[in-house]
Order: structure tokens, then sequence, then C-alpha cells
């Protein structure tokens, strides 16, 4: 599961894979859009691999 | 921009400037516990902070006034590259949920309220602890003239004009802050946060509306990036392609190494807390994406400005009644309050325990730890203050850039430790000068910019100088460690 957390890394610093302006959403161009919408996708990610671990005894 | 004093914005802003001062001095009972009997109390809130005021207190203190200033300056000087913040912002956040737990169970099980007491504690080595707290203290210095410098520009937008107004804005805050400790920003970062997001969500849905949709902002942004030319456009010419990756994973690393956000992480109830916090915290991201954004409206509303940071001032003047700027002008104000107070109570509680503990009075009490802190607070914002008051803004600018590369350097230190025993003192400490070294001179020799280049094999790469100084402390830290291990293999009882 933990491997879930290099996704964001690999998604956003190869930079080649999304430096372009089409196809665009909303007005946005590719560059901006895809960038954004690693935000909920990475929060989702880490609360996959929350989900999974156990709970701490700690207080 | 019209210089006459906009007094509706400005009551506004009063109101709300009013309103946390006084929450500031009553955050002293919030949560009461003994605030000048112990340092936990002052420095860490008590360590008490559950998911919500961790969110808010973190939320508010990482995604500083400066950023809301600076950020849609950048996006709007150069483009694309500016953006870098936001792939920085989003990538720390695995790193927080990883690493920032197991930090936090070294340092509530051993009592530790600063990075450099936690180094202590794991490598039973001053010279490495007081490397971490002089790192610390002298990178925060710089980041809370920032803060001033965010807060300077919403005032001006308003009208009035001198030193004055900060001065005593800045006062107000050094004296809640000396009473109250963390309680107060965590307090007030609630008020800030909130009018933050409503001043960005209104933004981002009212100021295309006006301007004719995002393609017609993207679009006006392009247009004026091809008459511009140069390095600028709404995506990154190849060459800045790793300068932007490199930039966004140093700073990622860097973010969680300064002393206001590790208090922070410290302050809070559990390490379950700080789990879910790296699950909540990307809320904020998306925010500073849009933020970022602002740059580009600037083109669409055609806003002309003398300084690059008066953009998002300028397009609220302009696009927004007089009462909906200064709620906005109070809301970035107040922005650069919280983290200003956390980063002095950082800085405050390193010298407390990493300089004034171990060298002049080792002895000292809980209380006397308090008092030690409450007094250096006042000192470090003092210094920001004459700072920007007495020297040009450009040195605390390239002060904060030095800053960022030499915070990164105290990452072997501080991290390597949370997982394996192997690396020794002596390596870390060392990697730590030659990190220093090399990158301070590489960025002055820049010119003081954050790049560095490599030749191989006949390409140049350009990259983020804090990187390059970071793996080559790394590599400095593992070859030391060889040598010393070989020269004084560790005995059993050196380790507990």
């Amino acid at each position: 599961m933990w491997v879930l957390l290099l996704l964001p890394f690999i998604g956003l610093l190869w930079v080649p894979f999304y430096n372009f302006q089409e196809p665009a959403l909303f007005g946005f161009p590719f560059f901006y859009w895809y960038q954004l919408a690693w935000v909920p996708i990475s929060s989702l990610l880490i609360w996959l691999v929350y989900r999974r671990q156990t709970p701490d005894e700690a207080p | 921009m019209a210089d006459q004093i906009d007094w509706i914005a400005l009551t506004v802003f009063l109101f709300f400037f009013i309103l946390v001062t006084v929450m500031g001095f009553f955050a002293a009972r919030w949560r009461a516990g003994p605030v000048s009997e112990h340092l936990d109390e002052w420095g860490l809130g008590g360590r008490q902070f559950g998911t919500w005021i961790t969110w808010f207190l973190v939320g508010g203190d990482f995604y500083t006034a400066y950023t809301v200033i600076a950020v849609p300056a950048l996006v709007y000087a150069v483009g694309a590259y500016g953006f870098f913040a936001l792939p920085y912002t989003i990538i720390v956040y695995p790193f927080v949920f990883a690493v920032m737990p197991v930090l936090w169970k070294v340092a509530h099980s051993n009592g530790h309220v600063t990075a450099a007491d936690v180094v202590l504690g794991t490598y039973q080595s001053r010279g490495l602890e007081l490397a971490v707290a002089l790192t610390g203290m002298i990178a925060t210095m710089p980041y809370i003239a920032l803060q001033l410098i965010g807060m300077g520009v919403v005032i001006k937008a308003m009208g009035l004009t001198g030193e004055l107004p900060i001065v005593a804005a800045f006062i107000i805050l050094a004296l809640y802050t000396y009473s109250s400790g963390l309680r107060a920003p965590a307090l007030i970062a609630f008020v800030k946060d909130i009018m933050i997001y409503i001043v960005v969500l209104v933004a981002v849905v009212v100021v295309p509306a006006k301007l004719g949709g995002y393609g017609t902002v993207f679009t006006a942004a392009s247009d004026a990036f091809a008459a511009k030319g140069g390095a600028t456009g709404l995506t990154l010419k190849p060459s800045q392609m790793l300068p932007y990756a490199t930039l966004a994973l140093g700073s990622a690393l860097a973010a969680f190494m300064y002393p206001h956000t590790l208090t922070g992480i410290f302050a809070s109830k559990s390490a379950d807390t700080i789990r879910k916090n790296a699950v909540l915290l990307p809320a904020y991201t998306l925010l500073l994406g849009l933020i970022a954004l602002l740059g580009y409206m600037a083109y669409a509303a055609n806003i002309k400005v003398a300084s690059n940071n008066d953009v998002v001032p300028a397009l609220f003047k302009v696009l927004f009644p007089s009462w909906f700027a200064g709620f906005a002008f109070s809301a970035i104000a107040i922005g650069a309050l919280v983290p200003a107070a956390v980063m002095s109570i950082g800085a405050a509680n390193l010298f407390t325990r990493n300089v004034w503990k171990s060298y002049v009075n080792p002895d000292i009490s809980h209380a006397g730890e308090a008092a030690v802190a409450k007094i250096a607070s006042l000192v470090v914002k003092l210094g920001a203050l004459a700072f920007i008051l007495f020297l040009p803004t450009q040195y605390a600018l390239d002060l904060q850039l030095l800053g960022g590369l030499w915070i990164l350097q105290t990452f072997p230190a501080l991290v390597f430790g949370l997982f394996t025993r192997w690396f020794r003192a002596e390596g870390l400490l060392l990697g730590w000068a030659v990190g220093i070294v090399w990158g301070s001179w590489t960025a002055w020799s820049n010119g003081l910019k954050p790049l560095a280049s490599i030749d191989l094999g006949g390409v140049s790469y350009v990259f983020y100088v804090g990187l390059g100084a970071l793996i080559l402390n790394v590599m400095v830290a593992a070859v030391t460690t060889v040598i010393v291990a070989r020269i004084s293999p560790r005995s059993a009882m050196a380790r507990s």
C-alpha cells in the first residue's frame, strides 16, 4: 500500500508528461487542470494508505 | 494605484484587526494551562491540538500571507514556472504522512520541543544539535520579515503610507504572542483561514465571471506573455522543466524542516492527528492553485503595476467594492500574523532549549524555560522588524531564498535518524556544513538565483541548488560515516 504514496511524486515531477496546453478543460489548459487534479488524487491515495494501517496505541 | 485612504476598506480592516487582537490576548485562557510555567504550554500550546485545530494552525502557518502575495506575483511575471508551488504543496503531504508521525512519536515520548532536541536525543551530539538549532533560527528570521512585507503591501493598497501602521501591528502581535504563546496563533488561525477561504472562493467565481470566463483569462495571459517574450508562457520552456521539478521536490523536503511547521507537528495531540492532516491539508493546496491564477486574471483585467507584488491588491481594488477589498486585505494581513507568531515561537523554542539551556543555564526550570522563550520571541520579532525598516527589501527576499536551502541541509540529521541509526553524527555534521557552504556559494556566485547547473556528457542540466546541496550533503555524510566507522567501531553501549 505504501507504494501509493510515490504516485504523486511520479505524476508531478515528471514534467514532460504534462507540459501541454491541450486538451483544455473548462478553459483550463492541460498543464493547470492536470496538476490541480493531483490535489484530490493525492488526498485520496494518502487516505487509502491511512485506512489500511493499524491504529496507534498512543494517546 | 490611488494614494488616497480608502476609508471603507480601512474600517473593515480595523474591525477584523481589533477582533483578532482581542482573541490573541484571550487565547491564553483557551484550553487553559499554566502558560508561564512550562515551555510545553507557551511554546506548544499544551501538546493537545486535535485534528481540526492542527488543520487550521498548520494550514495558517504553512500557506502564509506572503504566499498569497508572492505566488500570484511570480505567476503574473513569468507564467507556468511560478506554478511550481502547486506540485510542491502536493508532494509534501505523502512525505508528511510517512515521516511526521514517526517524528511526533520520538518527540512526544522524550519530551522534545524542537528539531534540535530530537537530533540531540538521537545522536548525543552537541555539535549537531547546535547546527540544527542555528540553521532553524537563521532561516526563520527572513521568513518573518517576508510576512511583514506581505502585510505592508495590503496596508499600502488601502492608502496608508509610512511605516507606522506596520510597526504598530507588529508590536501588538509581539505582545499577545508574548502573553499567550502558541494558543494565540492557533485561535487566530480559525478566523484567518475562514476569511481567506471566503475571499478566494469569491474571487475564483466572481472574477472570471466579470472577465469573461477562464478561457478568456488564460488567453489574455497567453497574449501578454507572447508580447513579453523570454522564458515566460502558459507552459514551461524545455529548459525550465528540470528547475521546475527540482524546485518543487526541494521545497517539499524543506517545508517541514522549518521551526514553524515543526511546531505545528509537535503541538499535535497524537500521531494520528498528523496522519489525518496529511489527508485533509491538501484542501489548502487547491486554494493555493486558485490563488496563483489571480496572476493571470490580472492580465484579463488589464492591470498594470509598478511592482509585481501589488498584483493581488490591485486586482481586488479594481474588481470589488471597497468593503470586500477591505475584507480581503484584512484576511491577508491577519494571514501574516499567524505565521509570524508561530515562526517567532519556533525560533524562541530553539533558542531556549538548544542555546540557552545547552550553553548558558543547563539547570533551568520549566518556568525559566518559558520565561526565556517569551523574551526570545520578542527579540526575534523586533529583529525581523528592524530588518524590514532599515535594510533594503531585496535582502529579505535573498536571505529567505538562502534560508530555504540552509534549512534543507538539516533534513538528513533530523529525518534519517528516525529510520536508521547507521549514520554517524560526525558525518551528518560534515555533510550539513558542506551542503550549506557549497549551496550558499553556488547561489551567491549565480547572482542569488536558486539554480545551479552541471555538465554531464556535454549536456548542461539546470536544477534547484538546494536539492543539489542536499545530495552532496548525504554523500559526504555517508562517506564520512564509513570512514568514522572504520576508525572507531561503535561500542554496544553507545547506542540505546
